[in-house]
C-alpha cells in the first residue's frame, strides 16, 4: 500500500508564490499568443501583474516557517528573503525591457515568459530543502537564461554570449550532479536535513564515505559556484554580460546570482556546516578552500575591472568582485556559531547589491543606443551637464557599489566584514578591506568623467518612461537600505530566528 | 479614545508630504495650489494636534508612546546595547508645543501666501516651511535625544535655507543673504557640537537615550492620581521611584532621578553615622566611640560603593558632576539656537529671510527648541546647580542687553529680532530658575504676540514697497520696476523706519494689530505678556527671597531692567513707524495689505490679548481678574504640564502684587518715557537723527546700543580675523606653497614622471593612458595582465573551468590527509 | 550475480572523464552538447548504482533523481541545439573556436 500524501499534507499555500509563478509563467505564454504584435506591452502588463501578485502572497507568508511538498520545500524567513530579492529584480527587469525590447527589435512575448520562468527557478533555489530540488531550480533558473541571452538572435555578440554561457552552464552543471549524486551515495539521501543528520556519523567513522562527502561537496561548490561567477569559474561572466540584451544582464547580474547562493547558503548551513576534519572541530572542512575561492574572486574581480572600457564589461567584472564579497560570508558560514550572522549579512548584502547594480545597468541602458553602442566609459563624460539626476544616480549607485557610508553597499559590506572577522577570516577580511579601496578607483572614474569632464556629442536619450521607473525604484532601494538599514536587517531577523536556526 | 495616539505620527507625515509635493509638483501647480498644499498639511497638523490633546484628556493625562510602523527600530547595534527607536512621544510638554507650533505655523503659511505672491520661488517657498515644520514636529515629538538632534539639525537646514532664500537679489543684497544664512549655519553649529557631545555622554552613561520608556511617568506624585482615569487598562505605569523597577526598565532621565536617590542616600547615611559620632563624643564613652568610628567607617565604605560612578574615558565622575557636564554642554546648544550670549550675533542677521520666515523660525518655533531641551531635561537640569544658575545668569544678561540694543536700531525687523533675543533671555532665565512651568507659557504667549509683531512689520514693509513703486510708478513711468526685489534702486529701504511715520491711517487694520502686540510684549495688563512676563519675575523674586539664592536678586534686577527697555524700544518703534507724519512718498503712497495677510494678523491679536488667561496664578484679587478667576485657568497650563515635569522641579507660585504692581509699572513707565522722548512728531529729528542721538546726553549710550555694543566686531577681533590668518597661512603656505608648488609638483609629479618613464616605456602596451597615478598604473598592470586570459575562446574557459575543478577538489581534500 | 558498487563508480567516472574530455577537444558545438549529455548520463549511472546498493532500499530516491536528470537534459538539449541552429545560420559554422567576438 503506498502512503499517497494528501494536498493538505502538500502544504501548497506557503509555497505559492514559487509555483504561482511558475503556473502563471504558461498563462503568460498561451495568453501572448493572442496579444498582436503592436502591442506586446500588455505582455509586459500582464507579468508584472502576476509578479505583484507573487510579491503580495510572498508578504503574507513571510515567516510561516512550514515546510512543504514533502520536506522538499522550506518557506521560512530566508526562501521568503530571496523571494523578495528575485521577485524584487524581476519587476525591475521587466520595467528596464519594456522599451528596450521594443527599440531593439526583439520584442516578443516570450521574453516575459523565460524571465519569469526564471525568477521562479530563483524561488525555488532559496526554498530548497533537497538535492533533487536545488538541481531542478538550478535548471530552471538557467536554461531560460541561456534563451534570453541569446534573445537578440540577429546579433553575432549576444548569439556567442548565448552559446558560451549554455555550453560552460551546462558543463558546470554535469559537475554539480556528479557532487550531488556523491553526496547522495555517501549519506543515502538527498533531503538536506538527513544529510546533516548524517554528517557527523560519517566524519566520526573515517570510512570511505567520507571521500565521497568532500569531493560531492566540492563539485556541488563547483556547480553553484560557476552560477555565482566565482574565479576560477567566472570566465563565461565577462563575455555573456556584454554580448546579451542589457536588461538580461542586469537580471542575470543579480537574480541568477541570488539563487546560486541562496542554494550555497542552504547547502552549507543546514546540510555541511558540521562537516569538519575531525570530530570537535570547530572549522568545517570546506572553509579554507571557499575562503580561497572568495579571496581570489575579489583580488581578479576588481582588478580587471580597472582596465575596462566598456561600462557593460566592468559592470560584469565588478559583478564577479561582488560574488566574492558575498562567498566571504558564505565562508563565514562555516566557523560554528558564526552561520546566523553571516547568513544575514550575506543576504543583506544581496539585497543592497540587486537594488544597486539594477540601478547601476537601468543608467547604462538609458545611455545605451539602439545598435548597442554608447555603453563606452567615455560615453559618460558631461553627464553632469547633459543629464543632471541621471549623473547623480549613477553617482550614487557608484558610490553604494564601492561601499561608502549611507548607502546600501556599505551597510552590507560592514556586516559582512564583521561577520568574517567573527568567523576568525582576519585575512581575508584585509584582503575584501583593499579590494574594496581598488574598486573605488574605476567605479569614482566613472563619476569622474560624468562630473568633470566635458561631453564631446549629444548622449543618447535612451531613458525613457519605464527606464525611469526602473532607474528610480533602484534608486529608491538604495537609498532606503543605506539610510534605514534596520529596516532590512529587521524584517530578515522577525523571519530568520525561529526559521533556519 | 485610547487608540487616538495611534494618530501621533502623522502630524510629521502631513507637513512632510507637503514638502514633498511643492518640492517635486510645486512649480507646475502654480501658486494658489501649492499655497493650498502648504496650507493643508499645516492645518491638518494642527488637527491632529488636537486630537491628541483629547486624548490626553480622556486618559488622565498619562504619557503615550507611539511607535510609527516599520521604523520601530531605527538604529540598532546589539554588541553594544544601542536600541533607538523612531518613537514619538505623547505627553503634555510635546502636545502644548505642538499646539502652538502647528496653529502659528499654520496661520502664519495662510499670511505667506499673501507676502509671497509673485516670488519666483513660490512654490519651493511653501515646501521650505512645510520641511521646517516637520523637522520642528521630530524635534518636539522624539521620545528620545537623538530623533530630537535630527530635528535639531533639520530645523538648522530649513532656516539656513529660508535666511538665504532671496540669494540672488541684485546688487549686494544677495551676497549679503546668503552671508547671513551662513553666519546662522556656523554659529549653530558650534552649538550642535555642544548638543552632540551631550548626547555622547548621555548614551555613555546611561546606555539609553530615550527620555523615558513607554509606560513610565516622570512625575509619579501627580500621576498616580489620574492612573485610574486611564481607559486602555492593559497599560501599567511605573516610574523611578518604585523600587522593583531595574534600572534597564527607566529611560534616561528616570535613571537620573534613581541615580540622584541613590546619591542622595548615601550622603543621608553617611550624615546619620556622623551624628551618632558626635553624640558618642559628647558622652566622652571610649568604647561608645570607638563604635560609633567604626559605624562612621563602615559607612563611608558602603556609601562609597553605592554612590554611582560614571567611568567616561579615562575620568570617573559622580552623579552631580555628570550632570553638570551634560547640561553645560546642553547649554553650548541652547545659546547656539536660542539665540544666547555669546551666540546670539546671528539671529539679527536672519532677518535676511522673508519675513513669514522670521516669524515662524525665528521668532515663534525654532528659536525656543534650546528652552524646550532644558524643559523636556529638566530633572538633569534640577540636579544640576552649577549649571542652572549660569542658566538663569545668561539668560538674564542676555535679555538686557539686547533689550538695550533694540533701542539703537533702526531696521523694523531688526528691533523684533533684538527683542526676540531678549524674550528667549526671559525663558532661559526661567529655566535657570527652576521655573519650567514659566518659560513654557512665555514661550507660548512670546510665540503667538512676536510672530504677530513680525507679520505686521512685514505687512508694514509690503505697504512700504508698494508705496515705492506706486512713487516710481507715477514718476519714472517703468513698469518692469514692479518686482518685489527692486526697491534698492535709489537707496530706499522699506525696511528702514527712518522712512516711515504715519502710517496709522494708511494701514489701519495693520496699525491696531501691532499696537495690540505691542502691549502684550511690554507687559500691560491684561495682554498676555504680562502674565508670562510677571510669573518669571514672580519665579526669581521666590528664589531670591524665599530660597535665599544669590543668582534670583541679580535676575530680577536685570529682568525688570530688561522689561523697562522692553516698553521702551516697542513704544518708540510704534511712534516711528505708524504715528505722526509719513517721511517719506513710499509712506504718504502707502496701502494696506491683503486679505490674507490681514486675517492671520487680527486672529494673533486676539490670542495676543487671551492666551495669557491659560496660566494665571492662584490667589490673584478682584481688580487683576475682573472677578472671573473661576472661568479664567487658573495654573491651567501648569497643571497640565505637570505630568511632564519632575515632581521636585515643579512649583506653582501665587499671585504677589509686590511684583505684578512695579512690573506693570515698569512697562507703562518705559512706554510713557518713549512717548516723551519720540511722541508728537519728533520721532526723527530733521537731520535723520534719532532724538536719543542727536541729544549730547545721551548721544555716546546711544551710539552703543546703535553699534550692537560692538559684538560682531568684538567676534572679529578675537575669533573670525585670527582664523582668517590661520586658514590664510594653512592655504597659501602649507598647501600652495609647500604641499602643492613643492610637494605636489617637485617631488610627486617628478618622481611619478621618470619613475613611469622607466617603468612604462619598456612595458607600455598601449592599454593604459597616462592618466592613471601610481596606484591605479599598478592595479591597471595586474588587471591587464589577468585580462588576457580572457581569450574569448569558449574551450580555453571550459580548461578553466576544470583546473579550477581540480584546485577546489585538491583543496577540500587537504585537510584529510 | 550483480557486479560491486566500485565498478559501477568506476564506469560512471570513466564515462564522466570522456565526456569532460569531450567538452574540452571537440570543436563541433554539436559534439561538445553530446559530450555533456555524456557526462549527465554517467551521473545517472551513479545515481543508480548508489541507490541499488545503498541501505535504504525502500526508497526510491536515487531513480527519482536519475528520472530528473534525464528530463532536464533533454530540456538542456533542446535550448543548446537551437542555440547552436541560430549560430550557424548566421556564421555558417557550429565550430565553437569561430565564436571569439567577445574577449578580453
Amino acid at each position: 500500500m503506498i502512503d499517497v500524501p494528501s494536498i493538505a499534507d502538500l502544504n501548497l499555500t506557503v509555497t505559492f508564490p514559487a509555483v504561482f509563478l511558475a503556473l502563471f509563467t504558461m498563462v503568460v505564454l498561451i495568453v501572448d499568443l493572442f496579444i498582436p504584435k503592436d502591442r506586446k506591452i500588455r505582455t509586459a502588463h500582464l507579468t508584472l501583474g502576476g509578479l505583484v501578485v507573487a510579491f503580495v502572497w510572498n508578504v503574507l507568508v513571510f515567516d510561516s516557517n512550514q515546510t512543504a511538498l514533502g520536506g522538499m520545500y522550506i518557506a521560512d524567513s530566508f526562501s521568503g528573503f530571496i523571494n523578495f530579492i528575485a521577485l524584487t529584480a524581476a519587476i525591475i527587469t521587466c520595467f528596464l525591457s519594456v522599451d528596450y525590447l521594443k527599440r531593439t527589435g526583439i520584442e516578443q512575448g516570450e521574453f516575459y515568459s523565460l524571465l519569469l520562468f526564471s525568477t521562479a527557478g530563483v524561488m525555488f533555489m532559496g526554498a530548497a530543502s533537497d538535492l533533487i530540488v536545488v538541481f531542478i531550480a538550478l535548471e530552471i533558473l538557467s536554461i531560460p537564461l541561456y534563451v534570453m541571452a541569446a534573445m537578440r538572435y540577429r546579433d553575432a555578440k549576444s548569439e556567442e554570449s548565448g552559446l558560451k554561457y549554455f555550453i560552460l552552464g551546462a558543463f558546470a552543471s554535469a559537475f554539480f550532479l556528479y557532487g550531488a549524486a556523491l553526496v547522495y551515495g555517501a549519506t543515502g539521501t538527498t533531503s538536506l536535513p538527513e544529510i546533516f543528520a548524517s554528517v557527523e556519523g560519517i566524519v566520526a567513522t573515517d570510512s570511505g564515505a567520507r571521500l565521497y562527502l568532500v569531493l560531492g561537496a566540492a563539485l556541488i561548490f563547483v556547480g553553484l559556484g560557476f552560477k555565482v561567477a566565482v574565479v576560477p569559474f567566472h570566465m563565461w561572466t565577462p563575455d555573456v554580460y556584454e554580448g546579451a540584451p542589457t536588461p538580461v544582464t542586469a537580471f542575470m547580474s543579480v537574480a541568477a546570482k541570488a539563487g546560486g547562493f541562496a542554494a550555497l547558503l542552504r547547502l552549507m548551513v543546514i546540510a555541511l556546516p558540521e562537516l569538519t576534519a575531525n570530530i570537535g572541530d570547530t572549522i568545517a572542512i570546506w572553509q579554507t578552500t571557499i575562503a580561497i575561492v572568495a579571496a581570489a574572486t575579489m583580488i581578479l574581480g576588481n582588478f580587471v575591472a580597472i582596465v575596462q572600457t566598456n561600462v557593460k564589461r566592468m559592470l560584469a567584472y565588478s559583478s564577479i568582485a561582488h560574488a566574492g564579497y558575498i562567498l566571504m560570508g558564505v565562508a563565514a558560514v562555516g566557523t560554528i556559531g558564526v552561520a546566523e550572522e553571516a547568513t544575514r549579512a550575506a543576504l543583506i548584502y544581496m539585497l543592497a547589491y540587486t537594488f544597486t547594480n539594477l540601478g547601476a545597468f537601468a543608467v547604462v541602458m538609458a545611455l545605451e543606443k539602439d545598435d548597442g553602442s554608447g555603453t563606452q566609459i567615455a560615453d559618460f563624460k558631461g553627464l553632469s551637464r547633459s543629464r543632471p539626476l541621471l549623473a547623480v544616480m549613477m553617482a550614487f549607485f557608484m558610490l553604494s557599489l564601492t561601499g561608502v557610508p549611507t548607502t546600501a553597499g556599505f551597510i552590507g559590506k560592514f556586516l559582512l566584514f564583521g561577520a568574517a572577522l567573527e568567523a576568525g577570516l582576519v585575512l581575508l577580511t584585509i584582503i575584501g578591506v583593499l579590494t574594496s579601496v581598488v574598486s573605488a578607483y574605476y567605479y569614482v572614474r566613472i563619476i569622474v568623467n560624468m562630473y568633470l569632464e566635458d561631453g564631446e556629442g549629444d548622449p543618447a536619450e535612451g531613458a525613457t518612461q519605464y527606464l525611469n521607473y526602473a532607474t528610480y525604484a533602484a534608486f529608491a532601494g538604495t537609498l532606503i537600505i543605506g539610510l534605514f538599514p534596520f529596516l532590512a536587517v529587521n524584517l530578515l531577523d522577525t523571519m530568520m530566528i525561529a526559521g533556519l536556526f | 479614545m485610547e487608540n487616538l495616539a495611534q494618530i501621533a505620527p502623522l502630524i510629521i507625515l502631513f507637513p512632510a508630504i507637503g514638502a514633498f509635493i511643492n518640492f517635486f509638483w510645486g512649480a507646475k501647480m502654480g501658486e494658489g495650489a501649492s499655497a493650498m498644499v502648504g496650507t493643508v498639511a499645516s492645518g491638518s497638523s494642527f488637527l491632529v494636534a488636537l486630537g491628541l490633546l483629547a486624548y490626553l484628556t480622556g486618559n488622565g493625562f498619562n504619557p503615550a508612546v507611539i511607535n510609527p510602523p516599520l521604523l520601530d527600530s531605527w538604529i540598532r547595534i546589539d554588541s553594544v546595547g544601542l536600541d533607538i527607536s523612531w518613537q514619538t512621544r505623547v505627553d503634555t510638554l510635546s502636545v502644548s508645543m505642538t499646539l502652538f507650533v502647528t496653529f502659528v505655523g499654520t496661520l502664519i503659511h495662510i499670511y505667506a501666501a499673501g507676502y509671497m505672491h509673485g516670488d519666483p520661488r513660490f512654490s519651493r517657498f511653501f515646501a521650505y516651511l512645510n520641511m521646517f515644520l516637520a523637522f520642528m514636529l521630530i524635534l518636539v515629538m522624539g521620545n528620545n535625544l537623538l530623533m530630537m538632534f535630527v530635528g535639531w539639525e533639520g530645523v538648522g537646514l530649513c532656516s539656513y535655507l529660508l535666511i538665504s532664500f532671496w540669494w540672488d537679489k541684485p546688487g549686494g543684497e544677495g551676497i549679503a543673504n546668503s552671508n547671513a544664512g551662513r553666519k546662522a549655519f556656523i554659529a549653530n553649529r558650534v552649538g550642535d557640537f555642544g548638543v552632540l557631545i551631550a548626547i555622547f555622554l548621555s548614551f555613555w552613561a546611561f546606555g539609553t537615550l530615550d527620555y523615558y520608556k513607554p509606560n513610565e511617568i516622570p512625575n509619579p506624585q501627580v500621576s498616580a492620581a489620574h492612573l485610574e482615569e486611564e481607559t486602555d487598562s492593559s497599560r501599567v505605569f511605573y516610574s523611578f521611584a518604585d523600587e522593583d523597577v531595574e534600572m534597564s526598565q527607566l529611560g534616561m532621565f528616570g535613571q537620573v532621578a534613581r541615580y540622584v536617590r541613590i546619591d542622595e542616600a548615601a550622603s543621608v547615611s553617611l550624615d546619620n553615622a556622623r551624628t551618632i559620632l558626635n553624640q558618642a563624643r559628647g558622652t566622652g564613652d571610649e568604647q561608645l566611640i570607638a563604635q560609633a568610628e567604626a559605624l562612621l567607617e563602615t559607612t563611608r565604605a558602603e556609601a562609597d560603593a553605592n554612590r554611582p560612578q560614571f567611568n567616561i574615558g579615562p575620568a570617573t565622575f559622580g552623579i552631580g558632576t555628570l550632570l553638570t557636564l551634560i547640561t553645560l554642554f546642553m547649554l553650548l546648544g541652547v545659546t547656539g539656537k536660542s539665540a544666547q550670549i555669546p551666540l546670539f550675533v546671528w539671529l539679527p542677521d536672519a532677518m535676511a529671510g522673508p519675513t513669514p520666515v522670521s516669524a515662524l523660525i525665528h521668532a515663534a518655533t525654532m528659536v525656543t527648541a534650546g528652552v524646550y531641551m532644558m524643559v523636556r531635561s529638566n530633572i538633569m537640569f534640577h540636579h544640576a546647580e552649577l549649571t542652572s544658575i549660569i542658566v538663569a545668569l545668561i539668560g538674564a544678561t542676555t535679555a538686557l542687553v539686547a533689550g538695550f540694543i533694540a533701542i539703537g536700531q533702526f531696521d523694523i525687523k531688526r528691533v523684533l529680532a533684538y527683542s526676540t533675543i531678549s524674550q528667549l533671555g526671559f525663558m532661559v532665565a526661567a529655566v535657570g530658575l527652576g521655573a519650567y512651568v514659566a518659560a513654557m507659557f512665555h514661550m507660548i504667549t512670546h510665540a503667538f504676540f512676536k510672530a504677530l509683531l513680525f507679520l505686521g512689520s512685514g505687512s508694514v514693509i509690503h505697504g512700504m514697497e508698494h508705496g515705492h513703486h506706486h512713487v516710481h510708478l507715477h514718476d519714472a513711468d517703468h513698469p518692469e520696476a514692479v518686482t518685489h526685489d527692486s526697491h534698492d534702486d535709489d537707496g530706499f529701504d522699506p525696511q528702514d523706519m527712518r522712512y516711515m511715520g504715519g502710517l496709522r491711517e494708511k494701514m489701519p487694520v495693520t496699525y491696531w494689530t501691532y499696537l495690540f502686540g505691542t502691549i502684550a510684549l511690554a507687559g500691560i495688563w491684561p495682554f498676555a505678556g504680562f502674565w508670562s512676563k510677571d510669573e518669571i519675575l514672580l519665579d526669581a523674586w521666590y528664589v531670591g527671597f524665599e530660597k535665599g539664592l544669590f543668582q534670583g536678586f541679580i535676575v530680577l534686577g536685570l529682568l525688570f531692567a530688561a522689561a523697562a527697555f522692553t516698553a521702551f524700544y516697542m513704544w518708540r518703534q510704534i511712534e516711528m513707524v505708524f504715528h505722526g507724519k509719513p517721511r517719506h512718498e513710499a509712506a504718504e503712497h502707502a496701502s494696506e495689505s491683503s486679505r490674507s495677510m490681514t486675517i492671520p494678523l487680527v486672529i494673533l491679536a486676539f490670542f495676543a490679548l487671551f492666551v495669557g488667561f491659560i496660566n494665571i496664578p492662584s490667589g490673584i484679587g478682584f481688580p487683576f481678574t475682573f472677578g472671573l478667576e473661576g472661568v479664567l485657568g487658573v495654573h491651567l497650563l501648569g497643571d497640565f504640564l505637570e505630568y511632564s515635569i519632575f515632581a521636585e522641579a515643579f512649583n506653582l507660585l501665587t499671585f504677589n502684587a509686590l511684583i505684578a504692581i512695579p512690573a506693570l509699572a515698569v512697562g507703562i513707565g518705559g512706554i510713557l518715557a518713549a512717548r516723551s522722548v519720540y511722541g508728537g512728531g519728533k520721532a526723527i529729528d530733521a537731520s535723520g537723527q534719532d532724538p536719543l542721538q542727536a541729544d549730547p546726553n545721551t548721544a555716546l549710550v546711544w551710539n552703543v546700543a546703535y553699534a550692537r555694543m560692538y559684538w560682531d566686531e568684538i567676534y572679529f577681533a578675537l575669533i573670525i580675523n585670527p582664523y582668517i590668518r590661520i586658514a590664510d597661512f594653512l592655504y597659501e603656505v602649507v598647501d600652495w606653497g609647500f604641499l602643492h608648488d613643492y610637494f605636489h609638483d617637485s617631488v610627486l609629479i617628478r618622481g611619478y614622471r621618470s619613475m613611469g618613464d622607466l617603468l612604462a616605456r619598456p612595458f607600455d602596451l598601449g592599454i593604459i593612458d597616462g592618466a592613471v597615478n601610481g596606484l591605479g598604473w599598478l592595479a591597471g598592470r595586474i588587471g591587464g595582465g589577468l585580462r588576457l586570459t580572457q581569450t574569448g575562446y569558449v574551450r580555453t574557459y571550459a580548461v578553466a573551468l576544470l583546473l579550477g575543478v581540480v584546485a577546489v577538489i585538491i583543496l577540500m581534500l587537504l585537510p584529510l590527509i | 550475480m550483480i557486479p560491486p558498487l566500485w565498478m559501477f563508480l568506476t564506469v560512471a567516472a570513466a564515462l564522466f572523464s570522456i565526456g569532460a574530455f569531450g567538452v574540452l577537444a571537440r570543436k563541433n558545438a554539436v559534439a561538445v552538447l553530446m559530450s555533456v549529455e555524456l557526462m549527465l548520463n554517467a551521473v545517472n549511472i551513479n545515481l543508480v548504482a548508489f541507490w541499488r546498493f545503498g541501505e535504504t532500499a525502500p526508497s526510491v530516491i536515487g531513480q527519482s533523481f536519475a528520472a530528473f536528470v534525464l528530463v532536464i537534459a533533454a530540456a538542456e538539449a533542446a535550448v543548446g541545439l537551437a542555440i547552436i541552429i541560430a549560430i550557424y545560420r548566421t556564421r555558417q559554422s557550429v565550430v565553437v573556436d569561430d565564436v571569439d567576438m567577445l574577449k578580453w
